[in-house]
């Protein structure tokens, strides 16, 4: 390995030294605002490192890792999210009655898996990335064990999200397998090449059967029907800042080695993987959305709308071979921004309010919040409408590319599935804010802890700046994207 | 630049309006209604200006703008207005401004908000209007719809999370539709051309095959039709006229539903040709039908408001009637209901507005005889009534009259039966003048029986006042508003030829009107 193959890992290796320095701070003193402060520089300075790597892109550093445009823009993506998580559980940690410093190393190797999976082109380090993030989600979602009275939730749903973990990485593990069988490679870009040398063009059911069980497991982490039924138990007994990682990082860095899977290994190029594909993305969107429409708990309705909306986004992946040009590729690039800024907004306002004492995810904790504290209202109504896809948010922007290219995929069904599952989802994003316009006679105190930190607060202007300017105008982000997917 | 600036001054009064809320109570009001006065002075300097084509030598844009906007999908803000967008922004403006009359008093909690989602809807409806490329379109269509739900779900009646819910599901559901229907027409602008394009002259050249045209036309003809409303999407009117504050009403029934009928005229047909032409009888049908359908539908109400409401279900069918017969009476007399049932049902759901804020109640089985105690309100019911019936000399009359003259060149069966519709209008009309405003005077009882509420105040009487005059004008010398929508209504007809092929030649050359 070169000198300058070391220098294109510099994001990685940034993060991995973050994580060894707190984990020595600690060792040392202990020191919450310490270790928050690291965790945010080290990810930040791993953020401006993508400068000196940006120029020394596309290349192979060994066969495992590839860093190229795509790989940098979401790693980038996936900083920039972590950051924001690690800013807003500052306040939200500050009162808990044990030690927070672990959460921020949880935090940093989570990180680090998830920047290893959207730079792997290779089964190897897609495994490593993949148990590297879920094995610190399993820390993170029970972390606020010590504490007597809530334990038992996040506990459930940890061991909930271990167990079906384990098994989505068993179905993977064994697809690899079969395919590792079939074609002797464990590289994405060689299976391509193998099956095109084996004999007639129909694919052997053998290596459909293979490609469908590593589908699987990406389903059960993506949570798409039926392999969502950890998600809605998971997300609620999590403490909000591990929600929002999972909700976000989670789903980011999943997403982006599925779509880098299908588009390197062709294998949308059998028909039965796309019948798969097309039943699951009907199924998550209608499900989702009306699984979500009685919830009371936002955690819980943000988790089935977000089944809803990986259901969106399998639309826009099912079309990434079919058309000419990139169109595909973009959508799910620029939905997975979009759906990244909206998530993190609505969890940032949730942990505005909360803090690890109490969690304020009940729909009735924001009744009347138009008339009490109308800024953070207004940053969830903005990200509430973004996530109902109505325009001047970037959300619009981004349901208007799966349409485009469902239309140019010729994917009807699908498309008439997803205006049917915004319907329904409407209604329920109109409820929250039709319960935050209600006045009440009488408010509940907010909690002080969360209000008074404008760490926060900052954190959801910049995320409100950013829905509303690529909502409003998009072409910046827009041509990066082409730029970005044309080296997929 | 400035069509850009009569929207942004509507958008940015509204963010002021807001804002001067924290200096006084009554600032919001005063913003409003300047920055509207300023769009009204911007407007009436368009049309004294007038005339001049600026993009095909005796063509009828007036003015046209663009300036790039997502270039990645050939999407550019372009912008532009004819004699039938100017009509349309005048009837927004003007009702804008009697919105604002009757918001004056009525509207008393957090006033700054109210104003900045009033003046937000009328910019989203002015975009409407003027936008020629069909994503910035859809971006106005959906940026009306989040201001108009905030007013009913905040300032309304007693049901108001239900009506507001639901206006909101049907408009963005069919908007959805639209917006696939658009796509889809972009796209084969793409195969066709290789490029992407949402402008509105370049989508005119895309040629689609028939049954592939009827599908894309249909997204667009939902999307219109729920919108105007037509039957059977008008479910949602009903309920959410009836919850909406009154200056709610008046936007809902004067302007909101007039961006469908316009969509129709300047988007349905000129695009999709030949399906509209096979499409016409049944959407002549769906016309006749709601005409009479919503007709019988308000006869049954006791709530004043609901039965105003399904009385513009009813006159809406004779804009759709006027439209798919497409020749130039036809499309005029659409034009003209359009203007004279904004200014008719705005006047009307005023009044009920106001009777509901004088004795909280808009049941009709438990008021009667207003006339001996409030003469004024009275005396203006009637007009605004007789003159929604249709009595000539009055703007609908004219409307409908054309309409159905159009029409009955078209089909003369489903012509004849729509005209019923003006027989059940003086049936409901005439009841309700009757039940409300004679007989014995009374009053629901939770009002003080002793206290005498106030006639007309100076506001409402300049309102009122000033529809009255736009009703008299249209109906007495409409050929000022012909002649704004003529060239525009020729050029369609000559680029298209009539949806039935055998009348072409006779009613372009032989339109009088023109």
């Amino acid at each position: 390995m070169s000198g300058e193959q070391l220098l294109l890992l510099l994001p990685i290796i940034l993060v991995t030294a973050t994580t060894v320095l707190t984990m020595l701070m600690v060792a040392a003193k202990r020191s919450h605002a310490v270790s928050c402060a690291i965790t945010a520089l080290g990810l930040t300075l791993s953020l401006l490192s993508l400068f000196i790597v940006i120029p020394l892109a596309p290349q192979e550093v060994t066969p495992l890792l590839r860093v190229d445009g795509f790989s940098l823009f979401f790693t980038s993506l996936i900083l920039l999210s972590g950051l924001a998580i690690t800013l807003f559980s500052y306040p939200y940690l500050s009162n808990l009655e044990d030690h927070q410093d672990e959460f921020y190393l949880l935090l940093t190797i989570a990180v680090l898996g998830a920047l290893v999976m959207v730079s792997s082109t290779h089964f190897v380090t897609a495994f490593l990335g993949m148990e590297t993030l879920s094995v610190s989600l399993y820390g993170m979602i029970a972390y606020p064990l010590h504490r007597r009275e809530t334990a038992q939730y996040p506990m459930e749903a940890s061991i909930k999200y271990l167990v079906l973990s384990a098994v989505s990485s068993g179905f993977f593990l064994f697809g690899v397998a079969l395919l590792y069988a079939q074609t002797g490679t464990l590289h994405f870009s060689s299976i391509a090449s193998a099956l095109a040398g084996m004999e007639g063009s129909v694919p052997p059911a053998y290596y459909v059967v293979a490609t469908l069980l590593i589908i699987t497991g990406f389903a059960f982490k993506l949570s798409l029907v039926p392999f969502h039924l950890w998600t809605p138990d998971v997300y609620e007994g999590a403490p909000l800042p591990a929600t929002a990682f999972l909700a976000t990082v989670g789903k980011l860095a999943m997403a982006a080695l599925l779509m880098r899977f299908i588009s390197v290994s062709g294998v949308l190029s059998s028909e039965s993987i796309v019948h798969v594909l097309s039943i699951m993305a009907v199924f998550s969107i209608i499900a989702g959305n009306l699984l979500a429409l009685l919830q009371s708990n936002l955690k819980r309705l943000l988790s089935y709308s977000s089944i809803a909306h990986m259901g969106y986004l399998l639309i826009a992946l099912l079309t990434l071979n079919a058309l000419d040009g990139n169109l595909g590729a973009e959508a799910v690039s620029f939905y997975l921004v979009a759906y990244v800024l909206m998530s993190l907004g609505a969890f940032g306002v949730m942990m505005a309010v909360s803090d690890s004492a109490q969690e304020r995810d009940h729909i009735g904790h924001y009744q009347g919040l138009f008339w009490r504290n109308p800024w953070l209202a207004l940053v969830f109504t903005a990200m509430l409408l973004s996530l109902a896809g109505i325009p001047l948010t970037a959300g619009f922007i981004g349901k208007f590319y799966i349409f485009a290219a469902g239309v140019q995929g010729a994917q009807w069904g699908l498309l008439f599935a997803m205006i049917i599952g915004s319907a329904i989802g409407l209604f329920y994003y109109l409820r929250i804010i039709y319960r935050m316009l209600t006045p009440l006679e009488e408010y509940e105190p907010m909690p002080e802890a969360g209000l008074k930190e404008l760490l926060p607060h900052c954190v959801l202007f910049v995320l409100l700046c950013a829905l509303i300017v690529f909502g409003v105008y998009p072409n910046g982000l827009m041509s990066l994207l082409e730029t970005v997917v044309a080296t997929l | 630049m400035i069509l850009l600036w009569l929207i942004l001054i509507l958008f940015l009064g509204g963010a002021l309006a807001w804002v001067s809320e924290a200096l006084d109570a009554r600032m919001p009001r005063i913003v409003a209604l300047l920055s509207l006065l300023v769009s009204l002075a911007l407007i009436l300097w368009l049309w004294s200006a007038g005339g001049a084509d600026v993009r095909t030598p005796g063509g009828t844009w007036w003015i046209l703008d663009s300036w790039v906007w997502i270039p990645r999908f050939g999407i550019a803000l372009t912008v532009g207005v004819d004699g039938l967008s100017l009509l349309m922004l005048g009837l927004t403006v003007f009702l804008g401004l009697m919105a604002l009359g009757a918001a004056w008093h009525e509207i008393s909690k957090r006033t700054g908000f109210f104003y900045f989602n009033l003046l937000w809807t009328l910019a989203g409806v002015v975009g409407v209007f003027v936008a020629l490329d069909l994503f910035l379109f859809f971006f106005f269509w959906e940026v009306m719809l989040i201001p108009m739900y905030l007013i009913i779900a905040i300032w309304g009646h007693e049901n108001r999370a239900y009506a507001a819910m639901k206006f909101f599901l049907f408009t963005q559901v069919s908007g959805l539709l639209l917006l696939l229907a658009i796509l889809c027409l972009a796209y084969f602008h793409f195969a066709q051309f290789g490029r992407f394009s949402f402008d509105y002259f370049a989508l005119q050249n895309v040629v689609l095959e028939g049954r592939f045209q009827m599908w894309v036309m249909l997204g667009f003809f939902i999307g219109f039709a729920t919108k105007l409303p037509a039957f059977p999407l008008h479910s949602w009117l009903p309920d959410a006229h009836s919850q909406a504050p009154t200056a709610g009403s008046v936007l809902l029934a004067g302007v909101l539903l007039k961006t469908g009928a316009y969509g129709l005229i300047r988007f349905t047909v000129p695009l999709f040709p030949e399906a509209s032409a096979t499409f016409a009888p049944v959407a002549m049908s769906i016309a006749a039908i709601g005409i009479l359908y919503c007709a019988k539908l308000a006869f049954a109400q006791n709530d004043i408001k609901r039965l105003i409401a399904y009385t513009s279900v009813s006159h809406m069918g004779f804009v759709l009637l006027g439209i798919y017969a497409w020749n130039v009476y036809g499309l005029q007399g659409a034009v003209m209901t359009m203007l004279a049932h904004g200014l008719s049902s705005a006047a009307l759901f005023m009044i009920a507005g106001g009777i509901q804020h004088r004795f909280h109640s808009r049941d009709m089985d438990k008021i009667s005889g207003l006339w001996s105690q409030l003469p004024a309100l009275s005396a203006m019911a009637l007009f605004f009534s007789i003159a929604a019936v249709g009595m000539p000399g009055l703007g609908n009359f004219i409307g409908e009259f054309l309409s159905l003259l159009g029409a009955f060149q078209a089909n003369r069966t489903i012509t004849a039966i729509s005209a019923l519709g003006l027989i059940f209008a003086a049936v409901y009309s005439l009841w309700v003048i009757q039940k409300m405003f004679h007989g014995p005077y009374t009053i629901p009882e939770r009002v003080g029986q002793t206290a005498i509420p106030e006639d007309l105040s100076r506001v409402e009487m300049l309102c009122y006042s000033l529809m009255a005059l736009g009703l008299v004008w249209m109906g007495v010398y409409p050929q000022s508003f012909l002649d704004l929508s003529a060239p525009v209504l020729g050029e369609l007809l000559q680029a298209i030829g009539a949806l039935d092929g055998e009348l072409t030649s006779a009613t372009i050359n032989g339109g009088a009107l023109r």
